[in-house]
């Protein structure tokens, strides 16, 4: 069950040029919250803008097309877009909110909605939470280490950052194409990911990411009754092109590799520090 | 006056809780078995009382105030419609000094202990004591009562009871079973544990065990201790090599106190109050999957418990 409870998965891309032209991979979560923002199903997105420093994440709330445009595209940083969970329903005034994160964002966000500790009135504004599958994650720092340090590249010159194919891509504004194999990355990612037991977001509405199909398409996952809902009208009106995802290669295969490998090599850190860390100590295990 | 005496209306018209209702013992009406009906289905989750005997199923729940500032009770009160749903289909109010005219603590099913107790009044060592008699479960509303809260900087000096200075969270003193962090708790979280101890004490087992799934974190962090601050997202999160930076913990706090810095929290911890909000938030304090995978269908539940 790495992959999750879900309803269908398809191969998919964006119907729209311009949300291609910058989007990651197929342009799911722009074209989704775009898409939904027309139809009034949200009232604007809390998303990984971009901050003044190149390629690091602020979250942001958009409530425009214009504002979810400038949020294409995957920066491989820490963005805390939960931070603004409450906020986007106060001083933004959102009753309907979209939300797009990694798998242990989604698991934030649910354990926010069933245990609203200190998010009031928040559980039920939730409109559509989109997830990106995610392998790890790096502090920004970790970002700068790796690009201008390894890769011998300024940050301010990169055009696009991407990881796969096993290797960690850095595209110039230029022209120039930069690789690093994953070795070099690992021991900047930051600790927390090595816990981490969801690679597809299975707490998402609706999850996508680039693995299992083609370049310029992703691999959706629709799986709560309202990311359903959601995807259906947003096929009716046009919004995604799709192909069956047995139709592509590598497909679900790899997916479940991915994610059976993820899985298993953080289980088995997490066993470690019950009994690896100390001798009669553990740290401490957060999954109860 | 005149709200309050509106409010007890409005709460109690139908049920004079402060009438003779209070010397029935709790539970001798004999409870029903709840239909059993699976998580997830819209359909009567919660069985409806019957009409004749409409308080057959409930719970009885008190409200004892301790030093707390009311706003634990008020955002219970917040659940607006939603509380009145509580009050009509799953429990009594058999105890609130603020709303209902009861002196003397009763026997209850659900003991919500606002505040911290100040232990220079011996009517509040008292009453926490006598709480923790009569209560089969003693749930701490809220930072102070949990964990001192905005108590813990008190020093005494106020008029007009200067003397007033030594407040401990109630766990100092009697043993507490559930914790609801957090200044104030939130109304959504309140009706939830509300909604999860009537399923637990009435329901059928598979609605008893997920309410015991449901209830076995906060029932952990009572366990855990009567500290809390900031800190703990530092020494319990980061310093574990548990944070992945999602920003939980700076949306949870009610006074700002902590920022996201390059994917961290970063907390001013002269502004902490020390409600233990943001490490409860925190989905790496605890993270039950089975209880959280079924989000849908325990949302869904609670939605449909809701209903009038
Ligand atoms: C840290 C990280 C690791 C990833 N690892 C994988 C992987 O191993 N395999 C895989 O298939 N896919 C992975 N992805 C997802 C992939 O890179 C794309 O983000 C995803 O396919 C969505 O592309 P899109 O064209 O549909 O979205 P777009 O339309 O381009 O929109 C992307 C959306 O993601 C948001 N976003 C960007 N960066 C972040 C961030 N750091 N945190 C939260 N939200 C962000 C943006 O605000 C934007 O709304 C990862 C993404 C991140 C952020
Ligand atoms: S690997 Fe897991 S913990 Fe790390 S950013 Fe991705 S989803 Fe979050
Ligand atoms: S940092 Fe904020 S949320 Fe955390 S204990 Fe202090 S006041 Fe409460
Ligand atoms: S809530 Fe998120 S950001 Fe805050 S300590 Fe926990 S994991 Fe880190």
């Amino acid at each position: 069950m790495v992959l999750g409870n879900y309803k269908q998965a398809i191969a998919a891309r964006s119907t729209d040029p311009e949300i291609l032209r910058k989007s990651q991979d197929g342009g799911i979560v722009t074209q989704l919250f775009a898409y939904a923002l027309d139809a009034g199903i949200i009232d604007g997105a809390i998303v990984a803008g971009q901050s003044e420093e190149p390629f690091k994440p602020e979250p942001m709330v958009a409530t425009t097309r214009e504002e979810l445009l400038a949020a294409r595209g995957t920066r491989y940083a820490i963005s805390p877009n939960m931070s603004l969970i409450k906020e986007v329903t106060r001083s933004y005034g959102l009753d309907k909110v979209g939300v797009v994160g990694t798998p242990c964002q989604m698991q934030a966000l649910r354990k926010g909605q069933l245990y609203p500790i200190g998010l009031r009135d928040v559980a039920d504004k939730i409109a559509l939470a989109v997830g990106i599958f995610c392998m790890e994650n790096f502090p920004y720092q970790g970002i700068l280490q790796l690009v201008e340090d390894h890769g011998a590249t300024a940050l301010e010159n990169v055009s696009k950052l991407d990881i796969g194919k096993g290797k960690f891509w850095i595209y110039t504004e230029r022209g120039a194409t930069v690789q690093l194999p994953l070795k070099v990355t690992h021991k900047y990612e930051q600790p927390g990911c090595h816990v981490c037991l969801d690679y597809v977001a299975n707490l998402a509405d609706i999850s996508t990411g680039s693995v299992g199909t083609p370049d310029g398409w992703s691999t959706v996952f629709v799986r709560s009754g309202k990311g359903d809902d959601i995807w259906a009208k947003a096929i009716a009106a046009g919004a995604f092109e799709t192909k069956p995802i047995d139709s592509v290669k590598p497909g679900l295969e790899l997916v479940t590799k991915l994610a059976n490998d993820k899985v298993t090599k953080n289980q088995k850190y997490l066993e470690s520090r019950a009994t690896e860390y100390g001798v009669g100590k553990a740290l401490r295990n957060p999954y109860i | 006056m005149g709200i309050l005496e509106s409010l007890k209306t409005l709460l109690f018209g139908k049920h004079d809780v402060g009438g003779g209702k209070q010397d029935e013992k709790p539970g001798s009406a004999k409870a029903e078995k709840p239909a059993d009906v699976s998580i997830g289905k819209k359909a009567s989750i919660i069985k409806e009382p019957k009409e004749e005997k409409p308080v057959a199923d409930k719970i009885t729940v008190g409200h004892v105030h301790m030093s707390g500032c009311t706003g634990c009770l008020v955002s219970f009160a917040d659940n607006y419609e939603g509380l009145l749903t509580i009050l009509d289909k799953y429990a009594d109010l058999v105890y609130c000094l603020t709303l209902a005219d009861v002196r003397h603590i009763p026997e209850m099913d659900v003991a919500l202990v606002e505040g911290s107790v100040c232990i220079s009044d011996h009517l509040s060592v008292e009453e926490i004591i006598e709480t923790r008699k009569n209560a089969k479960i003693v749930v701490a509303l809220g930072g102070c009562a949990c964990y001192g809260n905005i108590t813990r900087f008190c020093r005494g000096g106020q008029q007009n009871q200067p003397q007033h200075e030594s407040y401990l969270p109630i766990g100092d003193l009697i043993d507490v079973d559930v914790y609801i962090p957090g200044c104030a708790p939130t109304p959504q979280q309140i009706r939830n544990v509300c909604v999860m101890a009537y399923l637990l004490l009435k329901g059928n087992d598979e609605q008893k065990a997920l309410a015991g799934a449901y209830l076995t974190p906060l029932m952990n962090l009572a366990k855990a201790g009567t500290q809390a601050c900031g800190c703990d997202i530092m020494t319990q999160g980061i310093n574990q090599g548990l944070c992945m930076g999602c920003g939980s913990c700076a949306a949870a706090c009610p006074v700002r106190a902590i920022t996201m810095q390059y994917g961290k929290p970063q907390i001013e911890r002269d502004m902490c109050i020390k409600c233990g909000a943001c490490y409860a938030q925190c989905p790496r304090s605890f993270f039950s999957f089975d209880v959280v995978n079924q989000y849908e269908g325990i949302m869904e539940a609670i939605d449909a418990a809701m209903e009038p």
